[in-house]
């Protein structure tokens, strides 16, 4: 029986880790992702589980590991934040391009400079582009749930590629909520055995991974990754299915908010989502017809289900919290260049908020609501949400 | 100790790890020590599963769709490799424990140029090393950049010519000299640490043996001529590290747990004047009015470390630090 627990999210992700229980897991602790390694540590050193522990010096190393550990076909895990992921960026696209099903949940936290260790999603939005699918989780439950499935999607055949699992730095890793914790067996079932085709420890067998790829190949590789990405948006909603079964919990591309009969919607990702849910419910107890939009999947980006759900609104308020400097804000530009091929596009507004830990209030939500109902939105004006200016 | 025999019958059966279609230079010491290495290990019955940073030996051996590598290989990328490996090392001690694999006889070996070793990839090894993963590590030490046509290392020695320590007007070169680096492994202590050159086979593959039997990290650093940048003739790769040998400035020796050992000690020796000037990346400096100045300090040098080396194994002969990993 699912039993509920009450803990700080971080524990709801090593708990997902210990059902796992990957053959191997390398990570290199790093503030606010570190609970999630030490509760880890502590299963192995109580054998708990029996998976090899691998405390590397770095996480440049951490990547490294995993990608000679995963290439050998074993399960592998690691888990990083903010700086340490800008140090495996390198090998971050490294792993993606092997096609290895690397599990990592992200702790977001603001990218250095200057140093900061509080949420933002500016170390997600730096590797956007590195071939990784990409979960956006608003609470325990959710990174719980999410980290489970990405295993799930990372291992079919036809996808083949690493999975990032966002949860908010400190709010959801350190904050203390209850969760509904599967039985170990159920997750064990669910997430089956990893055979892969080609491992190093095949000596009868040997492949190389890894070979230079010049320009008579290297273009094909990635246009298979593509496709892999597009074989993920495809077999992503048999994952949802067969989670729903294990635990009575439906999940889709986009949660969706109050948006039935909304003419103003909200998006936004991860735990802030919670508190845009409170505003929504105040503004509709005003009579205003106001959703909500939360994407639980940032890559692949799920345009098809954002065309649908924006399509004839009258105005859509996109919040950030992460700068792409010189450019539009990197979930805004997702959402306004979606709507270029919709029948009737709303309105639109680009918020950024909440950078290196900013503290987002109710109020604020509400702010960019309001300039949604008055009619006051520009789509070439990028707005901030709780800014001395 | 695999003999003559046994390899040379291992040969006539069996496939090379390190095999034909590479793209390295003609002359090259590089794949002496691919060949060597996987060599060694597969007549001894075991199986090699490889990792190579970024360097000479990986871009010429793996032109996708092609590959020279007959053994399972693994490249990620330049600083890596040790930490590469030892992922893979720990995939292996996972799987075996869960009797998801049964193949008891394979052996980790990680290649890597000075490049990857000295400068970029220090850290990843050290961390490799500390950590007590059990693995081979090979460096194929061709004091510089010379993938990408002859930048300066932290091997590169001192007064020899590269791009970007150019022996020029006013500077000699580069003026640092090379890093210790099997001492530097040696630091760390639990481990098997020693220096082979091309010129010295059987030492490598005697070396070789003890490292592959050595349960935690090993590591050999291994003189290998670029004879493109050393501006040596194509064949006399081999006989530049004999030279390398007789005149001190590459000394054979191991380090075991705390035991210093002189594995090859000429009976005389040779002035380093006679290394240097036989090789043409050193033409410029001789030309330049402080060359036997720097000569002169260089002389010092391994003489120097010569007699530390001895006192070395002097004092540590039978004396292990360390009994475990």
């Amino acid at each position: 029986m699912p039993v509920k627990l009450t803990v700080t999210g971080a524990a709801a992700v090593a708990h997902a880790m210990r059902q796992i229980n990957p053959d191997v897991v390398a990570a290199y602790p790093i503030t606010p992702q570190t609970p999630i390694v030490e509760y880890y540590a502590g299963f192995v050193s109580d054998g708990i589980v029996d998976t090899v522990m691998v405390p590397v010096e770095s996480e440049h190393s951490a990547m490294s590991a995993v990608v000679g550990s995963a290439a050998s076909g074993a399960r592998t895990m690691t888990a990083t934040a903010a700086n340490g992921l800008a140090l495996m960026a390198e090998i971050v696209y490294i792993a993606a391009s092997y096609r290895l099903p690397i599990v990592m949940p992200i702790v977001n936290r603001a990218l250095s400079g200057p140093i900061n260790i509080h949420c933002d999603h500016s170390d997600a939005m730096m590797v956007r582009d590195s071939g990784w699918i990409q979960f956006f989780t608003e609470n325990h439950q959710e990174a719980y749930d999410f980290t489970i499935m990405a295993t799930k999607l990372a291992e079919k055949e036809n996808v083949l590629l690493p999975v990032m699992v966002n949860l908010d730095g400190f709010i959801t890793s350190h904050g203390v909520e209850s969760f509904e914790m599967l039985d170990d067996e159920v997750v064990k079932e669910f997430v089956g055995s990893w055979n892969p085709k080609y491992s190093l420890l095949n000596t009868k067998n040997p492949v190389t991974y890894g070979p230079l790829d010049l320009f008579d190949y290297y273009f094909e590789h990635h246009r298979q990754q593509e496709e892999a990405m597009k074989n993920a948006y495809k077999e992503l909603p048999g994952v949802f299915e067969e989670f729903e079964k294990i635990s009575g919990r439906r999940y889709d591309f986009l949660d969706l908010y109050k948006v039935d009969d909304a003419d103003y919607i909200m998006i936004v990702m991860n735990s802030t989502a919670s508190t845009a849910k409170y505003v929504v419910d105040q503004l509709r107890e005003e009579g205003q017809k106001v959703g909500l939009v939360k994407p639980q999947v940032f890559t692949p980006f799920p345009k098809k289900e954002f065309q649908q759900v924006l399509n004839g609104r009258k105005g859509v308020v996109v919040l950030d919290r992460a700068m792409s400097f010189g450019k539009e804000a990197p979930l805004y530009s997702l959402v306004k260049s979606s709507l270029y091929e919709v029948a009737s596009r709303p309105s639109l507004g680009s918020y950024v908020y909440g950078l290196g830990g900013r503290d987002t209030t109710p109020e604020m939500i509400r702010e960019a609501f309001e300039d949604a109902l008055q009619g006051n939105l520009i789509a070439d004006e990028q707005r901030y949400l709780g800014l001395r200016e | 100790m695999p003999n003559i025999r046994d390899i040379v019958g291992y040969v006539e059966t069996h496939d090379w790890g390190f095999t034909q279609g590479h793209r390295l230079c003609p002359g090259c010491n590089a794949p002496m020590v691919a060949n060597w290495a996987t060599l060694a290990a597969k007549s001894m019955g075991y199986e090699p599963v490889v990792a190579a940073a970024t360097g000479c030996l990986e871009v010429s051996s793996t032109i996708y769709p092609f590959t020279s590598w007959n053994v399972p290989y693994i490249h990620n990328a330049f600083e890596n490799v040790a930490a590469t490996i030892s992922g893979a090392e720990s995939a292996y001690r996972s799987l075996l424990n869960r009797g998801k694999i049964k193949n008891d006889k394979i052996k980790f070996i990680a290649f890597a140029g000075d490049g990857g070793t000295y400068d970029i990839g220090l850290q990843a090894l050290s961390g490799a090393i500390e950590r007590g993963h059990d693995f081979v590590y090979i460096l194929y030490d061709n004091e510089g950049y010379m993938n990408t046509g002859n930048q300066r290392s932290g091997s590169t020695p001192p007064g020899a010519d590269s791009t970007t320590a150019p022996v020029g007007k006013s500077i000699s070169g580069k003026l640092q000299l090379k890093k210790s680096i099997v001492d530097i492994v040696a630091g760390h202590e639990g481990v098997y640490a020693a220096t082979a050159a091309t010129a010295e086979p059987w030492d490598f593959m005697r070396k070789m043996q003890t490292a592959l039997e050595f349960k935690g990290p090993s590591f050999i650093a291994m003189l290998a001529p670029c004879v493109r940048f050393w501006r040596i003739p194509d064949d006399s790769g081999p006989e530049v590290t004999k030279l390398a040998i007789e005149t001190k400035y590459w000394p054979l020796w191991e380090y075991n747990m705390g035991v210093y050992k002189v594995t090859k000690k000429p009976k005389t020796f040779k002035p380093i004047k006679d290394y240097v000037t036989k090789l043409g990346r050193y033409s410029k400096l001789m030309k330049r009015p402080d060359a036997n100045e720097i000569l002169e300090e260089l002389q010092n040098y391994v003489d120097a470390k010569w007699d530390r080396l001895l006192a070395l194994e002097e004092i540590s002969k039978d004396k292990p630090i360390r009994t475990k990993i």
